[in-house]
């Protein structure tokens, strides 16, 4: 593994870890691109020795290659469930309009209770829930 | 390669692929339910020779040699785990047909169900850390589809929560995978405790960490839990007990391995206090809530923290209570839900200030519920009572008397919030009135009763067998406690 192997997977964490903070919805499928592909990078250069190449090493030898068929697996399922997440964000936007992570409704509703101290406002939201 | 090994994991992700095509949901239900109790069938057939080698059955996929092969390990533990999740599989799916055939569900509901139950099976299953990784994310998939089947706004709302949250994990395991890659050149479970103890203890405090916080996450341990309540109330009662029984009991066994298997030392403090954390938190938020749903979804949570705790004090008897633990509490929890699923559809809801006096329209169901219930809370003559016996007497001989006052704190509580789910639902006027001339409740909805009733059965024959069950959970725990015996039975020598 050498160091802009190394740079390159440090950039894409914490750009990913970055992204993941937001409460926009199309970041944090961005954020989760990243860090999944920040962890590929890092699987595949797991497979060389210190300071060479991964797959074909400096003396022209191959490399392990058990961590290039781990991270084809790994890729395949980060298509997926990217793919899924875009359908779920794209959903939520048809839905509400916007594309911001929401609230528990149920959570709201229990902090309104403890903040009025008073169960008025039971009823009303419990359609939301079931 | 064995054949018997691989069916629970290949019939039910072959028969989801035909369910694809097959839109037709009778040709669905009964073709899900015939694969699922194929699985069954060859998971019982395999019990034989678990239990005649001494150790564990291995499969080689493809019988390619040991270190390239994807293996597949049947030990006491994991054929155990695999048998109850398949027993808990189908009767849920005999409940989701009783609960669909009134509205129009979606033609993947099946297919997605199948995919979950192979992803289980494979998890209990893997012989390698990377199998497991595809495992969770096979099951994760088909779970994140079946949370979000509906696409309602609650649905999307709690559905992304869980699947941010859940891919986070697995991001983590998979980093964490990579790591331990790097540092042993394995991901075999069997070749990796040597090597793991081959590395600086930096480095392996490091990569335990890493496998604690992914399966942590998975498991809903303190302070990782908060996806669960959120987003499990939102699906319906048939998927929600699936998950309740399932999912989580997934990380938990996951974790069991890890501490076990990969990173043995002895007594793990830091476990302990999250367990303690974990029983507490989950049930001050049960208790808070006034909806069936969500206080049994915080009771996953405390009940969780239960298994930790014998994960984290680690001696043989410890790991055998978690182990009857595991066993015990995977048909109660979905019961529980199962019951709740009765509730919601005779009444359109489970909140106590809709729902009441349902004792008087029928004492069958009261009593389906009380029976799980009580077990939860640790009662005896039920199976949770010898469980927790078990666990808090690892605790004395171990000498871990703060957890153990905790553990029965929260036995307490599980008690009281028990009791408010009585108190709620079954006690007082009957509410909503019901139409007229409609006298019971179970006799309306057949196959969801007759479901529940198996699995109710399921948890009373854990409680008439616990002796013999506990003996077996010893014999489990005593050849995952000693890592080499699982390492001899992989590798031969």
């Amino acid at each position: 593994m050498s160091v802009a192997y190394l740079l390159v997977i440090a950039v894409l964490f914490a750009t990913g870890a970055y992204l993941l903070m937001h409460r926009s919805l199309t970041k944090i499928i961005l954020g989760v691109v990243m860090l999944g592909n920040g962890i590929n990078v890092l699987i595949v250069a797991t497979g060389s020795r210190p300071g060479e190449p991964p797959i074909v090493g400096a003396d022209g030898t191959i490399t392990d290659p058990v961590p290039q068929a781990l991270v084809l697996t790994a890729i395949v399922i980060g298509f997926a469930i990217v793919a899924f997440m875009l359908a779920l964000v794209w959903r939520n936007w048809t839905l509400t309009g916007d594309d911001q992570v929401e609230d528990d409704v149920e959570d709201r509703r229990l902090a309104q209770r403890s903040a009025t101290g008073s169960n008025k406002s039971v009823a009303m939201h419990h359609e939301d829930v079931a | 390669m064995n054949f018997f090994l691989v069916a629970p994991i290949v019939l039910p992700i072959a028969t989801a692929a035909v369910l694809l095509i097959l839109r037709n949901r009778i040709a669905q239900r009964a073709l899900a339910f015939v694969a699922l109790v194929a699985s069954l069938a060859s998971a019982v057939a395999l019990v034989g020779e678990v239990l005649s080698r001494d150790g564990a059955v291995v499969s080689r996929l493809g019988d390619w040699p040991a270190d390239v092969a994807i293996t597949l390990v049947a030990d006491r533990l994991a054929i155990a785990m695999v048998i109850i999740s398949l027993i808990v599989l189908i009767t849920v799916l005999v409940f989701a047909i009783g609960q669909g055939s009134g509205d129009e569900r979606s033609p993947f509901y099946y297919p997605a169900y199948l995919v979950l139950a192979g992803g289980i099976s494979q998890a209990f299953l893997a012989g390698d850390l990377f199998n497991l990784f595809v495992a969770f994310e096979l099951l994760l998939m088909a779970s994140y589809v079946l949370l979000t089947l509906e696409g309602t706004r609650e649905q999307i709302r709690s559905g992304i929560t869980y699947v941010v949250l859940n891919v986070v994990e697995s991001l983590l395991l998979l980093f964490a995978i990579g790591l331990i890659f790097a540092a042993t050149g394995t991901v075999s479970m069997a070749e990796l405790p040597a090597r793991l103890a081959e590395l600086p203890d930096g480095v392996r405090l490091g990569l335990n960490l890493l496998l604690l916080v992914a399966f942590g996450i998975k498991a809903a341990v303190f302070p990782l839990f908060f996806w669960l309540p959120d987003s499990y109330p939102t699906s319906p009662s048939s998927v929600t007990a699936v998950f309740a029984g399932l999912l989580t009991k997934v990380g938990v066994y996951a974790l069991m391995r890890t501490e076990t298997l990969l990173f043995p030392g002895g007594q793990n403090t830091l476990l302990i206090v999250v367990a303690g954390l974990t029983m507490i938190i989950g049930l001050l938020g049960a208790i808070s809530h006034t909806h069936m749903k969500r206080i049994l979804s915080f009771h996953i949570v405390s009940q969780i923290g239960y298994m930790v705790m014998g994960i984290g004090i680690a001696t043989e008897l410890a790991i055998a209570a978690t182990i009857f633990y595991l066993i015990h509490q995977i048909p109660v929890k979905a019961s529980l839900f199962l019951v709740e699923g009765i509730v919601e559809h005779e009444t359109g809801s489970s909140s106590f200030d809709k729902v009441g006096g349902l004792l008087r329209r029928s004492g069958t169901l009261a009593f389906l519920f009380l029976a799980p219930a009580l077990s939860l809370a640790g009662l005896p003559p039920f199976s949770g009572f010898l469980a927790k016996l078990s666990l808090v007497q690892a605790g004395f001989t171990d000498e871990q008397y703060v957890i153990i006052g905790v553990a029965l704190v929260g036995s307490l509580l599980t008690l009281i919030s028990m009791i408010k789910i009585w108190t709620g639902v079954f006690w007082g006027e009957i509410e909503p009135t019901p139409p007229a001339g409609r006298v019971g409740i179970l006799r309306h909805h057949r196959t969801m009763a007759s479901a529940t009733w198996l699995l109710v059965i399921v948890t009373l024959a854990i409680s008439v067998f616990g002796g013999w069950l506990f003996g077996y959970s010893m014999d489990a725990a005593r050849d995952i406690v000693d890592p080499s015996i699982y390492v001899r039975a992989v590798l031969g020598s």
